[in-house]
Parts: C-alpha cells; structure tokens; sequence
C-alpha cells in the first residue's frame, strides 16, 4: 500500500509543477482534485493522516510537528522491538552453538559449522532476507511462517555467524593454564567447560555482544522491505505521504533507534567493567 | 658417612616399599627435539622427590606425563600398578580413553609455576569446586575441610578474596590448598617459587616443608632451590639433556656427588 501512495504522490507532484510551468490551468486543476480525493481514500485506508505538501512546506522544521510524529511511529515500536529481542535470542544461541562446533574434535562438525559461517558472514543480509522470503518458498515449497518469523531467523542466522567467532575467539582466548589446572584437579572435558573456561570466556564476550546486540537493533529496520509494520516503515508511509517532511521524519527515526539503543550501550559498558573483574590471570 | 647420610638411610628404611609410580623407558619428543630420552623411575609411596638440572632438561616434562598434560611418545609410566596411558582391552594394549586415565589422574594433585587459579572464583570456591564436583563429596563436609586448609596455609581471614586481590605467594599457598583439599596420594610442584618476588618465597617453601613433614604423601618436586631440597627430599634426581644423570639421597648428589657435570651445575648455582 506505501508504494502506491508514494507514486501517485510522484504524478501529483510532477503535474503540479507542469500546471505552474505551463499554465495548462484547468486541466492541472482537475487533476489535482482528482488526485486529491484518491489520496484521501488511500490514507483512510492506511489510517495515515496526510499532511499535504503545499500547505506544509512553509513550516519545514518545527518541533511540534516532530512530536506530533512520535504517535505514529511508535506504532512500528513492537514489531521492533519484538523482532529485536527474538533475532537476538536466536543470534545468540546460533553463536553458542556453531562457536563451540568450531572447536569440537569432530572434523565433520567443523567443516559443516565452517561453511555456515562463511555463507552468513560473507553474504549480504537483505539478499538473504529475500531469499527467505520469497526464494525458499518457491524453490522448496516451504512455508518458514510469517514474515515476522522470517525476519527473526535471518538476522538470528546472519549475527549468529559473526557472534560465532567472537565465541571462539574467548573461549580458545582463556589461558591455558587454567584448562591444565583443571585437568589437574580431573575435571571431565565438559566439567572444565562449564566450571572453569566458559565462566572466563563470557566474561570476554560480554563488550562484543553488546556491540552485535546493538547491530542487531538496527538490523531489524530491515525487516520493513518483506512487508513488516515496524518503526521504520510507518517513517516511510509518513514521507510517502509528506516529502517535503523527509528530513524531520528521518531525523525523528533516528532518534528513535538511537534511544533504544542507549540501554544496551549502558549495558554494555557496565558489562566490559564486570567483565575486568573475572578474567585477568596471574 | 656424614650424619646427614645416615638420616637419610634412616628415613628410607622407614618408607612404605611399595612403589605408587614407575617410569619405565620413558621418551619425549616434540617433533625432532628429543626432550627425555628414556627416563626410569621409581618413586615410593611417601617419598619425596626433588628433580634438578639445568633448564631445558625436561624436568618439568617429567612430571607433565604424569598428570596427564603431556603423552610419552614411548615407554610406560605405571601408578598404583596401572599403566597410566595404555589400557588392555580383549587382551592387547590400545591408548587409554579417557575413562581410564581420569581414574588414575585421581591419585595425584599439582601445583603449577604460576598457580592457576580460577580468577573467577573465590579461594574458598577455587578449593571447595573438585571435591564437590569431581569427587562428587558432601558440599558442607568440603567447605570445611576447605576452611581448615586455607588455615592451615594461613589464609583463614581471606576465605571470600578473589585471586586477582592476593599476592603472588598467597596465590601459591592457595594453590597448594586447593590441591590438598584432593587428597592426593601424589602431589607434584612444578617449579613453585620461580614466579614469585624472591622475599615471598620462603613463605611458601614453609608451606612445602610442612606438608613434607606432616602428610605422608608422595611429593615430586622440580625445583631450583637447593638448600630446600636437601632439607625436604629423601631423594634428588639430576637430569640434564633429557637423562638421569645422577639419583640417590639428598647428601649424595647435592654434597658429595662425583659426576662433573653435576658438581660443574651446582657451582654455577652456587656462585649466583
């Protein structure tokens, strides 16, 4: 629905300045009434208010016209902040998961986790989005769920490539002499991971993960090209509608991720202090 | 025979006979480095140990293979009359999985040149985190044999500090405590004061001799210092490029040994 809103603001706008240019009046008069109209259905239909250019090109940036923003783009805030904290989750689970099958004895195990490593992080993520989206279920006849679905597992997917080498890095990253201290005390090989190398390595993910879960956060704007409602794409409605008010909406976008990404900032920088505590050996 | 000597007879006639580890044959090598070339050893249930030489001799090798950090390239190391690295299975030997080696691992205990403790953990946990999860022991009974052993090492008022907040020879202490909360009938130290400021290192040679005296486990110890040896060890081994050059009591080899090599390593140490 955005995309026909935002053509048929295109011929408005182009016939409006042929009217002016040309003084073809009557007929850009109709048109514009015309366009008008249907304009006004489309956005009855959107439930979007439609502030049109003429009138607001006067007052371009105007605080109060930022505020009156924030209502509807917040509508787009649980999709994303939904998609966010799954696509998260699955990041790091995925990153768990694959950093360990790195370093396991099975060869098998490695080169398998190799190979999805390398495809995630060496591909872009909107083209794997679409491939999910629209490729798998055509080649495969697949249904990966909803699009809500689709959007979590590709960025949970692509993050968790990347967050697989930060899991490996730390864990092959803790000093030896505390795997040989705990052989030492006879600790089985899953005893050592779990009492003694895994405890010190999270400790060292920590500032990494705060990163990529900030990443993630602005990943999922992505999430707005298969057709999710989230913060992003109500922005794009609002321009579409408005294209005089790009610059403020987009300025009131950024904000709003930037303000969501302030708590995991936070978090992470305390995370990094905790993280001081723990490691340090000898 | 010096006095010395004769203490030393004395005090081997008094030891258990039954050897707890033998080395037979023993061989290292690190590609075409040969480390240890054919190491035998017997070591006695309670007897104490001290392995020196110079550096690079495979001291610290010796006693690696056997808490299992290190796999002899040849040869057999037995403990309590099992051999460490092979098992037999439908009568022929194959390499001991991993089942094996943890039931003989058991039996002994190290201590490491720079202490290894767990930065994440208290003293207290560093000591009470084997016994509760390996041995499997009563959580409650643990601690207390814990708190005992951090006191006797003389850490009692430091129960809840963290490594990072001790010095280097209370690390070390720690380490031996966390060691013996084991009870190990084997404990190995490998080269313990090396790492340490040289005013904390009688602190923990203290310690060492304490538990000398006191338990009657065995004790392998690669060490520089000599005086310490010859008043701890009921015997001294001298390696050097990988052989056993000399072994008998402490007097023997650090006071009346007639190999060069040996009397040219201990003037070296004596002039520093």
């Amino acid at each position: 629905m955005g995309y026909v809103l935002k053509k048929s603001i295109d011929i408005f706008n182009v016939k409006l300045s042929k009217r002016e240019n040309s003084h073809s009046g009557l007929y850009g008069q109709r048109k514009y009434k015309l366009l008008k109209s249907l304009l006004q259905s489309i956005s009855r239909y959107n439930q979007v208010t439609i502030v049109y250019s003429s009138t607001s090109r006067k007052g371009m940036v105007n605080i109060s016209t930022a505020i009156e923003m924030i209502p509807q783009l917040t509508r787009g805030l649980a999709v994303t902040i939904s998609v966010l904290i799954a696509s998260a989750f699955i990041a790091y689970i995925v990153a768990f998961i694959a950093g360990l099958s790195k370093i396991s004895k099975s060869i098998l195990l490695r080169k398998f986790t190799g190979v999805y490593v390398e495809v995630f992080r060496g591909t872009s993520l909107i083209v794997q989005l679409f491939w999910l989206y629209y490729a798998i279920p055509m080649l495969f006849n697949i249904q990966l769920g909803s699009n809500w679905w689709i959007g979590v597992i590709a960025i949970g997917l692509n993050y968790g490539s990347y967050m697989s080498e930060v899991v490996r890095g730390s864990i092959l990253a803790v000093d030896k002499g505390q795997i040989e201290a705990s052989i030492a005390l006879n600790m089985t090989r899953y005893q050592r991971m779990r009492l003694v190398i895994l405890p010190q390595a999270i400790r060292m993910m920590i500032p990494d993960f705060g990163n990529y879960t900030i990443q993630i956060m602005k990943a999922t704007s992505l999430v707005s090209l298969i057709g999710m409602r989230d913060i992003l794409y109500y922005g794009d409605i609002m321009r579409s509608s408005n294209l005089s008010q790009a610059p403020l909406i987009y300025v009131v976008v950024l904000l709003m991720y930037f303000i969501l990404a302030l708590p995991f900032v936070w978090l992470t920088r305390k995370g990094e202090s905790i993280a001081k505590k723990g490691v340090a050996s000898q | 025979m010096s006095e010395q000597s004769v203490k030393d007879i004395e005090k081997i006639n008094t030891l258990n006979t039954e050897q707890i580890v033998k080395y037979r044959n023993v061989t290292k090598s690190f590609g075409d480095f040969h480390v240890l070339k054919g190491i035998n050893l017997d070591i006695y249930s309670g007897e104490k140990v001290a392995i020196i030489g110079p550096s690079g001799s495979g001291k610290t090798t010796i006693i690696r293979m056997l808490m299992t950090l290190e796999e002899p390239t040849s040869g057999d190391i037995i403990v309590d009359g099992k051999n460490l690295w092979k098992m037999k299975r439908n009568g022929t030997s194959i390499p001991a999985n991993e089942k094996h080696i943890s039931e003989l691992r058991g039996n002994i205990g190290m201590v490491f040149q720079h202490f290894n403790l767990f930065p994440h953990m208290t003293i207290l946990e560093n000591c009470m985190v084997a016994p509760i999860h390996v041995k499997k022991e009563d959580k409650k009974e643990v601690q207390e044999r814990s708190i005992q052993m951090l006191e006797r090492v003389g850490l009692g008022n430091k129960l809840n500090f963290y490594p990072s907040q001790l010095s280097g020879g209370q690390k070390q202490r720690v380490a031996m405590a966390r060691a013996l909360v084991m009870r190990p009938k084997i404990m190995l130290f490998d080269e313990v004061t090396s790492a340490l400021d040289p005013e904390l290192v009688g602190e923990v040679l203290e310690v060492i001799r304490d538990i000398a005296h006191n338990d009657d486990m065995a004790m392998i110890l690669v060490t520089h210092e000599m005086d310490f040896a010859l008043d701890v060890a009921d015997k001294v081994l001298f390696l050097d490029q990988g052989v056993i050059i000399e072994q008998g009591t402490a007097s023997e080899v650090l006071e009346h040994s007639k190999n060069e090599r040996v009397q040219a390593f201990l003037r070296r140490f004596r002039k520093i």
